[in-house]
This record gives C-alpha cells, sequence and structure tokens, in this order.
C-alpha cells in the first residue's frame, strides 16, 4: 500500500494545493511542501528499514500492489517497488522538495494551478519508476507530459509557447512509437502463448525473432532517447529547460530525463536482450558523439541556463553509454550519475534561476564579477560546477569513473573518445565561472547574498553530492540485487534467443 | 603512532570546511589561528610519524591503513586508505613543513587582502589534497588528490578574479593539466582491466609477475601515466600553463607552482617505479623529455624580465633534472632533488614576494636594483637560495642532489654521456640565469625606495628556509665527503637502488668537478654581463637574428603560439559558430515545411465555387484514369 500512498498524496495535494489557493497562496505552498516532504519521509523510512536486509533477500519485488483494472484486456493496475525503483523515487521525492522551494517567490500568478501541476507531473514520475503493467506505464508516462506542459507553457519565460510545443511534439511523437511497441508485444506475446497481458514480468522472455524484435524495441527506445535525450534527438531539451520555470528545469533534468534512463534499464534491454546486443555498436556510438557534442555546445552558449541545459545532453550520453555497455560497473555508474548528476544539475539550474530572480537576465554578458558581491552563491555555483565536470571526491565522478571503467572492457576507443568529452566538460565549466563570477564587477550589482530558503536547498544537495562522492556504497548496494535480476534475465533469455534461432 | 598518518590530511581539510562556511564572519586573527594552526598540527604529526617510522620502522618498511571502503562493484574495489613507506614519509614531511612555512609567511604577505580567509580555505584544501596523493594506497585516491590538488591551483592562480587575465592563466593551467589527467586515468582503466586492481603495491606485484620487460601493456599503461605527469610537472609538451600560473599571489607559487604539487608527477613515476623498469622506452622517454625541458625552459628563464617568470622557468628546468633521474633509474636522487628545491625553490619565491612587495609590486627586474642593500634578509635569502638552486659546491644543498643525479645519468646503465652533458649544460644556464636576476636586481644602484620592508612572519619563514637550503644536502654526503647516504639508504627501502656500469675514467668526484667548473662560468659570465658591463648583451639582442631567438625563447620556444592555432580556436570557432545547433536546423525545417504545406493546402480553400468545381472534375478525372489504367 505503501506504494500507492507514494502517488496518492502527490494526487490529492496537487488538487488540496489548487482549492486552498483560492484563499492564501502561502498555505497552497506549504501544502504542496507538506505533501512532497511526506512522500520523501516515507521513501526514505521505507529505505532504511529495507536496506540491507531485505533487499538481499528480496525475490521479484520489495512491495507491490496489484489491483486489476481492465481484467479482459490483461491491465492491471501494478505497482513494485525494487532497489532501482527505490532509490529513483527517493530521488523524485526529493527533488520535487526543492522545486516546490525553488518556486516559493518566483511563482507568483496561478499559484494554485501550478502546484497542482507540479504535483502531479511529480507524481507521474513516481508513477513511472514504479508501474510494471505496461499500459499503467504508459498511462503514467502521458501523465507527467502534460502537466509538464503547462508548466512550461504557462509560467516559463520568453519563448516559452515554441519551447512548449516543441517538447510536446517530441515526446508525445515519440511517445506514440512506444504505445505501438507496447501493444505489438502485447500481440505477440499473446500469439505465442494465448494470453493477453501488459505484465512486465509476463511479457519478459516473450521470443520473437530477431528483425521484429528490433523494430519493436526500436520503439520504445525513440520514445526513451528522445527523453534521455540522446543526440541527435535532444534539441527540444535546451528551449524546454531554458524556457521553463525553475521547478520546470529542475524536474526536466533531475528527472525527466531519467525516466528515458530508467526505461532503458527496465525495458529495453530486459524485454529486447538480443535486439538491444544488436543494437549496442549504433547506441554506444551516439552516447559518446552526445557526450562531446554536448560538451561542446554547452561551451558555445551565452545564456547561462542554456549552457546547464546542454551539459545535460553530455551527461546523459554517459547513461546511455553506461546502460548498452551493460556490464556491472557500467551499470553501476550508470546509475550513481543518474542520481549525482540530478542533484548537481538540479543545483545548478536553483541557483541559475534565483539569479535571474535577482538581476533579470540569463546573459553572461550582463554578469561578471559577481562573487564580489555574493561570495557564497558564487562559491555554490563553483560546488557544483566542479561536481558538474567530474571532480573527484564528488558524486558525478564516481558515476563517469565507473561507467568508463565498464566501458574500457568493451571498447578502448569509446572509452578514450568518452574521456575526452571529460575533458572538454572542463571547457564549459570554467566558463561558467569565469564568465558570471569572476572577472570584475563591470555592471555594478549589488545583490543579496544566500536567501536562509535557498541555503536550505542548496546545502543538503552538497552534502549528498559529498556522499555519492565519497562513500556510495550504499547506493551501489542498494542497486545491486536489482542490477543482477536484470542482468540476470537479460542473458538467460539471450540465450534462449540463440538457441531459438539455430 | 603510525596510526596517525590519517589525520595528517584531516587536520586540513576539516579548516578548510571551517575556513569556507565560516571563514568570511570570522576575525583575521582567528582565521591565521585556523589557517596556519591546522598546517602546524598536520607538521607536528607528520614529524612524529616520521621520527616513528625511522626510529621503530614497521615490518617491510611499510605501514598500510584503510580509513574506510571508498567503493567497491564486482570486481572493482578503492579503498581511502593510506600507504607509508620511506618515499611518502619523506614526501609528507617535506610537503607539510614547507606549507607550514610558506603559510606563516603567508599572515604578513596577504594581510590587507580582501580575501584572507579565502586564501587561507584553499591553502588549506591544496595541502589535504596533497597529502593524501602522496599518502593514497591506490591509483583512484591518488588522482582524487591530483584533481583536488589542480582544482586548488586552478583556485589560486585566479586568486585575484577581478582581473580576467587572471583568470585566463587560471584556466589554461586546469585545462592543460586536465588534458594530462585524462591520459592518466585512461592509464588507470588498462591498468585496471590487465591487473585486475588499482592497488598501488599490488599492481605493482602483479606487473613484475605477469608483464616480462618491454611488454606491450607495460608501455602502454607507463607512457599513459606518464602524460598525467608531464601535464601535472610542466615537462614538454604541456610546460605553457607553469609560466601564466605566476598571476597567483606568491606564497601560492611558491608553495604549488614550486615545491610540491608540480612536482606530484614525479612522485607518480617513483610511486610507480616497477611498471617504468617494465617499460625501457618510456624511461628512455622520461630522461629525455627531462634533458630536453631542462635546457628549453633554462633557455627560456635567461630572457624574461619577470622575477617570478625567470623563477617558473627555473621550476620547469629543475622538475627537468627529476625526470632525468627517474628516467635513468636514479629514483632517490629524483626525490633528494624534490627534497631539496622544495626548500630553496620555495625560498626562492618567498624572497621574491617580499622584493615584489617592497617596490610597490614591480615584477620588472630591470626596473630595480640595489636591494640587497634596502632588504638585507631577503637579499641575503635570495642569494642563499639562487646558490642553492645554481649548485654552489660543498655549501648548498642543490650541489648535492644536482650532483647526484648527474652522476646517475652517466654512470646508470640507462644513462648516456649525451643526458650528462645536457644536465651539465643546464648548469651552466643555471648559474647564469639565477646569478643574472641578483646581479641586475639586488646590485647596482638603488632604482625604487622600498616600502612594507618583511617583518617577523617573512623574515623567519625565510630564515628557515635559508637554513634548510644549506644543510638539507648534508643528508647525503658523496663517497668523496665521507659517504654518508641516510637519505638515500632510507629511500631504499622503497625504492630500488641504481645500478653501475663500468665507468671508464669517469668518478663521482670528476663528474661533480665539471659541474663546479659549468657553475663558476656560468656566474662568471653573470657577473661580466650582468654586473661589471651592464648592457654587455645589448649587442645580441640589436642584430635580426639575436633578437628572433631572444623572442622565441622569451614567447616559450613558440608552443603557446602553436597551440592556440592547432587546439584553442578550431574549438572555440567551432563552439560559436554553432551555438544554435546546426542539428537543430532539420527540425525547424520540418517544421517550415510542414507550414509550407498548410499554407499551400489552406490556399486552396478559397471559397470560390469554380476552383472547388474545378478541382472536383479533376480529381474525378484522375481517379477514374487511376481505376482504368493503372
Amino acid at each position: 500500500m505503501i506504494l500507492v500512498w507514494f502517488i496518492a498524496i502527490l494526487l490529492a495535494g496537487g488538487i488540496a494545493c489548487w482549492v486552498v489557493a483560492r484563499w492564501s497562496a502561502p498555505a497552497c505552498r506549504w501544502t504542496a511542501l507538506a505533501a512532497t516532504v511526506a512522500d520523501f519521509v516515507l521513501s526514505l523510512i521505507f529505505w532504511i528499514r529495507c536496506y540491507p536486509v531485505n533487499l538481499l533477500r528480496q525475490q521479484d519485488w520489495l512491495r507491490q500492489v496489484n489491483w486489476t483494472w481492465f481484467p479482459e484486456a490483461g491491465i492491471h493496475f501494478h505497482l513494485a517497488i525494487d532497489g532501482l525503483s527505490l532509490l529513483l523515487v527517493v530521488l523524485t521525492f526529493f527533488l520535487g522538495i526543492v522545486s516546490v522551494l525553488a518556486s516559493w517567490n518566483e511563482i507568483r500568478e496561478g499559484v494554485g494551478f501550478f502546484h497542482l501541476n507540479l504535483l502531479w507531473v511529480v507524481a507521474g514520475i513516481a508513477g513511472v519508476f514504479l508501474a510494471v503493467d505496461l499500459f499503467l506505464f504508459y498511462f503514467a508516462w502521458e501523465l507527467m507530459l502534460i502537466p509538464m506542459y503547462f508548466l512550461i507553457a504557462i509560467w516559463g519565460h520568453e519563448r516559452r509557447v515554441y519551447a512548449a510545443v516543441k517538447f510536446f511534439l517530441f515526446t508525445q511523437l515519440s511517445g506514440l512509437l512506444m504505445l505501438i511497441s507496447i501493444l505489438a508485444l502485447y500481440f505477440i506475446h499473446h500469439r505465442a502463448t494465448g494470453v493477453y497481458t501488459f505484465e512486465y514480468s509476463e511479457l519478459i522472455g516473450t521470443s520473437m525473432p530477431l528483425h521484429v524484435a528490433i523494430w519493436v524495441m526500436l520503439g520504445f527506445f525513440i520514445a526513451f532517447a528522445v527523453k534521455l535525450p540522446m543526440v541527435p534527438v535532444h534539441t527540444w531539451l535546451p528551449d524546454a529547460h531554458t524556457e521553463a520555470p525553475t521547478a520546470g528545469s529542475v524536474i526536466l533534468a533531475g528527472l525527466l530525463l531519467k525516466t528515458g534512463a530508467y526505461g532503458l534499464l527496465r525495458f529495453v534491454v530486459p524485454l529486447f536482450p538480443a535486439a538491444a546486443h544488436w543494437f549496442s555498436p549504433i547506441a554506444t556510438i551516439l552516447a559518446v558523439i552526445g557526450i562531446i557534442y554536448g560538451a561542446v555546445l554547452a561551451f558555445g552558449q551565452t545564456d547561462l541556463k542554456r549552457l546547464v541545459a546542454y551539459t545535460s545532453v553530455s551527461h546523459l550520453g554517459f547513461v546511455l553509454l553506461g546502460i548498452f555497455v551493460w556490464n556491472k560497473l557500467a551499470l553501476e555508474g550508470a546509475l550513481i550519475t543518474i542520481i549525482a548528476h540530478g542533484i548537481s544539475t538540479g543545483a545548478l539550474f536553483v541557483l541559475v534561476g534565483s539569479l535571474q530572480e535577482r538581476i533579470h537576465t540569463r546573459e553572461m554578458d550582463r554578469m561578471s564579477g559577481l562573487w564580489q558581491t555574493i561570495p557564497r552563491f558564487s562559491g555554490a555555483a563553483m560546488f557544483f560546477a566542479m561536481a558538474s565536470i567530474g571532480l573527484p571526491g564528488l558524486g558525478d565522478f564516481v558515476g563517469e569513473f565507473l561507467i568508463l571503467l565498464g566501458t574500457y572492457k568493451v571498447s578502448v576507443g569509446l572509452t578514450v573518445a568518452a574521456s575526452i568529452g571529460v575533458l572538454a566538460s572542463t571547457l564549459y565549466g570554467l566558463k561558467f565561472i569565469q564568465r558570471a563570477f569572476h572577472g570584475s564587477n563591470v555592471h555594478h550589482w549589488e545583490l543579496h547574498d544566500l536567501f536562509a530558503r535557498e541555503v536550505v536547498i542548496i546545502a543538503p544537495m552538497i552534502a549528498i553530492l559529498l556522499w555519492l562522492g565519497l562513500f556510495p556504497q550504499p547506493v551501489l548496494n542498494t542497486f545491486t540485487p536489482t542490477m543482477n535480476k536484470l542482468q540476470q534475465t537479460a542473458s538467460q533469455q539471450y540465450q534462449a534467443l540463440d538457441r531459438g534461432q539455430q | 603512532m603510525l596510526e596517525l598518518t590519517g589525520i595528517i590530511p584531516a587536520i586540513p581539510f576539516f579548516s578548510f570546511l571551517l575556513l569556507a562556511v565560516f571563514g568570511p564572519r570570522m576575525a583575521r586573527k582567528a582565521v591565521s589561528v585556523v589557517g596556519v594552526g591546522s598546517i602546524a598540527a598536520s607538521t607536528i604529526i607528520s614529524g612524529i610519524v616520521t621520527a616513528v617510522f625511522i626510529s621503530a620502522p614497521p615490518s617491510g618498511w611499510s605501514y598500510h591503513e584503510v580509513i574506510w571502503r571508498w567503493m567497491s562493484v564486482s570486481s572493482f574495489q578503492a579503498d581511502i586508505g593510506f600507504y607509508l613507506d620511506a618515499l611518502s614519509v619523506v614526501m609528507v614531511l617535506v610537503i607539510t613543513f614547507v606549507a607550514f612555512l610558506i603559510h606563516l609567511y603567508s599572515t604578513e604577505y596577504m594581510e590587507g587582502d580582501e580575501g584572507y580567509s579565502r586564501f587561507f580555505a584553499y591553502m588549506n584544501l591544496f595541502v589535504a589534497s596533497m597529502v593524501t596523493l602522496v599518502l593514497a594506497d591506490n591509483l583512484l585516491l591518488l588522482y582524487l588528490g591530483w584533481e583536488g590538488v589542480g582544482l586548488c591551483s586552478y583556485l589560486l592562480i585566479g586568486f585575484w578574479y577581478t582581473d580576467p587575465a587572471n583568470g585566463r592563466a587560471a584556466r589554461k593551467a586546469f585545462i592543460v593539466t586536465r588534458v594530462g589527467d585524462t591520459s592518466m586515468v585512461i592509464g588507470l582503466f588498462l591498468i585496471f582491466q590487465r591487473l585486475g586492481t588499482l592497488n598501488i603495491q599490488e599492481l605493482m606485484h602483479r606487473a613484475a609477475q605477469q608483464w616480462p620487460v618491454g611488454a606491450a601493456f607495460a608501455i602502454a599503461a607507463a607512457a599513459l601515466l606518464l602524460g598525467g605527469a608531464v601535464g601535472k610537472s610542466a615537462q614538454l609538451p604541456l610546460q605553457t600553463w607553469l609560466p601564466d600560473a605566476m598571476a597567483g599571489p606568491t606564497p601560492t607559487s611558491a608553495l604549488i607552482h614550486a615545491a610540491t604539487m608540480v612536482t606530484a608527477g614525479v612522485y607518480l613515476i617513483a610511486r610507480t617505479h616497477v611498471l617504468f623498469s617494465l617499460a625501457p622506452p618510456v624511461m628512455l622517454a622520461v630522461a629525455v623529455i627531462g634533458a630536453a625541458t631542462l635546457l628549453l625552459a633554462g633557455c627560456s628563464a635567461l630572457t624574461q624580465r619577470d622575477i617570478k617568470r625567470v623563477l617558473a622557468y627555473s621550476t620547469i628546468s629543475q622538475i627537468g633534472y627529476m625526470f632525468l633521474a627517474l628516467g635513468v633509474g636514479a629514483w632517490s636522487a629524483a626525490i633528494f632533488h624534490f627534497m631539496t628545491h622544495a626548500f630553496f625553490k620555495a625560498l626562492l619565491f618567498l624572497a621574491a614576494g617580499a622584493v615584489i612587495q617592497a617596490q610597490h609590486e614591480e615584477h620588472d627586474i630591470f626596473k630595480m636594483g640595489g636591494l640587497r642593500r634596502m632588504i638585507p634578509i631577503t637579499s641575503w635569502a635570495f642569494l642563499i637560495s639562487g646558490c642553492a638552486l645554481a649548485g654552489l659546491p660543498i655549501i648548498t644543498a642543490g650541489f648535492y642532489s644536482k650532483g647526484m643525479i648527474l652522476w646517475g645519468a652517466w654512470s646508470s646503465p640507462q644513462g648516456a654521456p649525451a643526458l650528462w652533458i645536457a644536465g651539465l649544460v643546464g648548469v651552466l644556464l643555471t648559474s647564469l640565469y639565477i646569478f643574472r636576476v641578483i646581479f641586475i636586481a639586488f646590485f647596482g644602484e638603488a632604482q625604487i625606495p622600498v616600502e612594507h620592508p618583511p617583518r617577523l612572519a617573512k623574515n623567519l619563514s625565510m630564515v628557515v628556509l635559508s637554513v634548510l637550503s644549506i644543510v638539507a644536502g648534508w643528508v647525503n654526503l658523496p663517497p668523496y665527503l665521507g659517504n654518508k647516504l641516510w637519505l638515500d639508504e632510507l629511500l631504499h627501502t622503497s625504492l630500488p637502488t641504481v645500478a653501475e656500469k663500468q665507468l671508464g675514467w669517469m668518478t663521482e668526484g670528476w663528474s661533480e668537478g665539471i659541474i663546479t667548473a659549468a657553475f663558476v662560468l656560468g656566474l662568471l659570465l653573470a657577473y661580466e654581463l650582468y654586473l661589471k658591463h651592464r648592457g654587455a648583451t645589448r649587442p645580441l639582442t640589436e642584430n635580426a637574428l639575436g633578437r628572433a631567438i631572444h623572442e622565441f625563447w622569451n614567447a616559450d620556444w613558440g608552443f603557446d603560439f602553436a597551440y592556440d592555432k592547432l587546439f584553442v580556436a578550431p574549438v572555440v570557432w567551432f563552439a560559436q559558430v554553432d551555438k544554435r545547433d546546426f542539428i537543430d536546423k532539420f527540425y525547424a525545417g520540418l517544421a517550415a515545411l510542414s507550414r509550407a504545406c498548410y499554407r499551400a493546402l489552406s490556399a486552396t480553400e478559397s471559397g470560390r465555387m469554380r476552383w472547388y468545381a474545378a478541382s472536383i472534375v479533376g480529381g474525378t478525372v484522375v481517379f477514374v484514369f487511376i481505376v482504368l489504367f493503372l
């Protein structure tokens, strides 16, 4: 039941926010905060109680809820949690709190509807991470899309409508491809077994010829690759991230992109191991191109938020690489990168957003020398920039290092190219610091340094990145049983398929 | 008592945290107490650890301590663990002690600065990272320290961030060294893939077992690590960042860009010496890089007017000597020279810093003069350290360490007369460029009146380092002076000894004699050219060829220019051209296409009956045609 609570609290909290906002905007904010904090605390308690004993004992899932929804079509309301979902859900609720706090002063109009959308998008994301019925999964996938569209289109910046429509078209079209693939899988499974089901654990192991599997897999892959985003389907991202309000950017970068990574991990490779294996050279090469190209694009930007947005293209390239390399080192690395990137980039968006609130511009030409007036703020920005460029001792480094270590086992060339991508990240990281915070304060800004509310957001994020960088073992251990299981299903079935084809 | 090892990096790390969070609100006194006190505490502990290590050595002359398991993924394990042996003991003691003196000096040097607490925060973080680097028991933790010192170097070069030029120098340092780091991290991947561990002792053990001398993987691994070492230690071809790094406050230059961080590459190679011994071509490369660097940088040092840039090139050149020693397998000579160099080069910078502050931030030696009468302690300190650098025989420390290196270059099996000659020419150059500075800036007529003469903190640190610049050499007395090789013997518990091949007519005494002759020649030349007949060098730079060479050396042999054109400009150009991301043009094209289709189709909805009738008729005809004929 706790899984239902996770989502229900947010859905109900969203409606409550909407209602309460008619009387008082602050009450609405506090309601939203209460809902996200409640969920975060619940998930944290759940994690602590599972760790590490239950995780190791876990058979299929740590907890699940399975209600019949449309029995005729084999559709269930089936939520389940394992180590992977658990970590992502904790991250989701944490960034939920961050987004609510980040919008505290920024959002002044339509406060109720804003928080409704915000909590619902978080609920949708939690649903994506928890659903193990593909129909429900698709439902949650769409649920997170629409509120996100509103967040960008209503509360965004200058070119918000363009960005929102672009975001919507990219994700919606690719989502439709996934729907087709889900249905194809559904019917193929029926033809093979005579059972109509959307159940994840049933559909795993559905045998089909490789050429069919490739097409079905591509439907899933494209949907997830757009979300991730992978070069060359990344171009919605800079616009959406840049135009979205701060909370929107945090959720986009910290969570929405991760649903793509999660989909690849959970569905693409385990459902279609042979096809994914066949496809892995293409995916890994595109991943490495994304790492380098994203970093170079970030380096070329003059809009601070756009710069941060492009860094996501680079970092998520690492995740894609790790997933398709598919060995233990790379997978654990991908998971750490997912979490660390969520925190470090989320924090950068919070900072850039609050900078924009202070000086009403994102152009780096209008900044320069901010360290003189807001040293603490700049120090925090420096910290997260260093995390982002992979400084050892901070979370992102552990992820990227493990991914590269795993990749080296598969391909030396890809490893070298991706390492050059890490080098390229130095360029944008230092440009970020130099153009905004170093130099002399030529525009004579006199700004307020970090507010208490901002310290409350930033300090835990610093602590988490240090923790991930210096003692990532609890996170790794939480993921390990799930990872072993994913690897096992994929490889078992991979062998079965090989035999089937002979 | 060896359990205290883990505390040595911990104290400065926590004082960094304290200063970073509360520093701006603390009183200057409190900042000094925390900032300097933490390093003093670390120094005392490393002193105790060293004393215990030497007096009651642990079994096998090594001590290993795991603080916690950093990460463990399937077969990959890395610890936050420290490894103590003669090599790391010597390094840590020198680093903490020199760092302490420089911190002490900084309380006076930085006293008027706005970023007082920020400065000490960065410096403390640096010491924490540097000690971690040296003590790390595995290459990943070493890499953490490695990148940590790189970050501090960046932060401190760009310490006075309001001047964009400082920012540029800082970024250049960070990016150039990270080029080397990229090579190093790939080396880590290779080592783990082939040897299954990153623990330094374990990997050397396995490498020696698995790989024969000259094995391809050993060569690749050593070459990749060398890439990292070359970047950090500012050797050819990645030396370009160090002269610009002088933009930082002078104590920073003394600590990071002279005494400690830049020698991290030397330490890395010495630490993984087994790997390098398995790769003779890489060893040769190390020696040749060292020899070439020491000559090139020595020439460049001759042409600089900025006192700190002379010292920067001198640092590059002296690290070249250390590389030369490593390349010929004279491991302990390299570490010996690291130690003496840490003392005298730190002192040179501290004295230069005192001079600069006394001369209204003037860096140009030709605008100075007669300083020896105005700031005597500083002048003596500069003179002593300059003599140690040039290798004044018997008295100064540099003589012993350099002599040992050159003797290794001649006598070791990997040595060669050519390497020895390169080192010998280097001695001449060193003596010439450092006495050039001394004669121009400290002798002659006074030019700028002295302001802010050094006070207690500065003088005290300079005096202590002056003493060390002399006595530090006496820990290794060569055979012709009593053969008391204390440091050498200590280091040989963790580093192999140099084998000596058949020697012919040359003995260590002869080698030292010839070096001394080169030193004296350089000194006399400098005296003639820069003191007795000032301006005697002018004819040299007045003809076109002379001026061209002068310019070329002054501009670091054109490396900067070439890198700008080859690497920097294309990347910047592409990033600017592609700011709008040409891939997005494709999607914009799709959008434009569908908009065009929409317009075309909506144009047909004109409301004119004739058009509608005509298109119905036309459509019918086409349809019938298709049905009937296709």
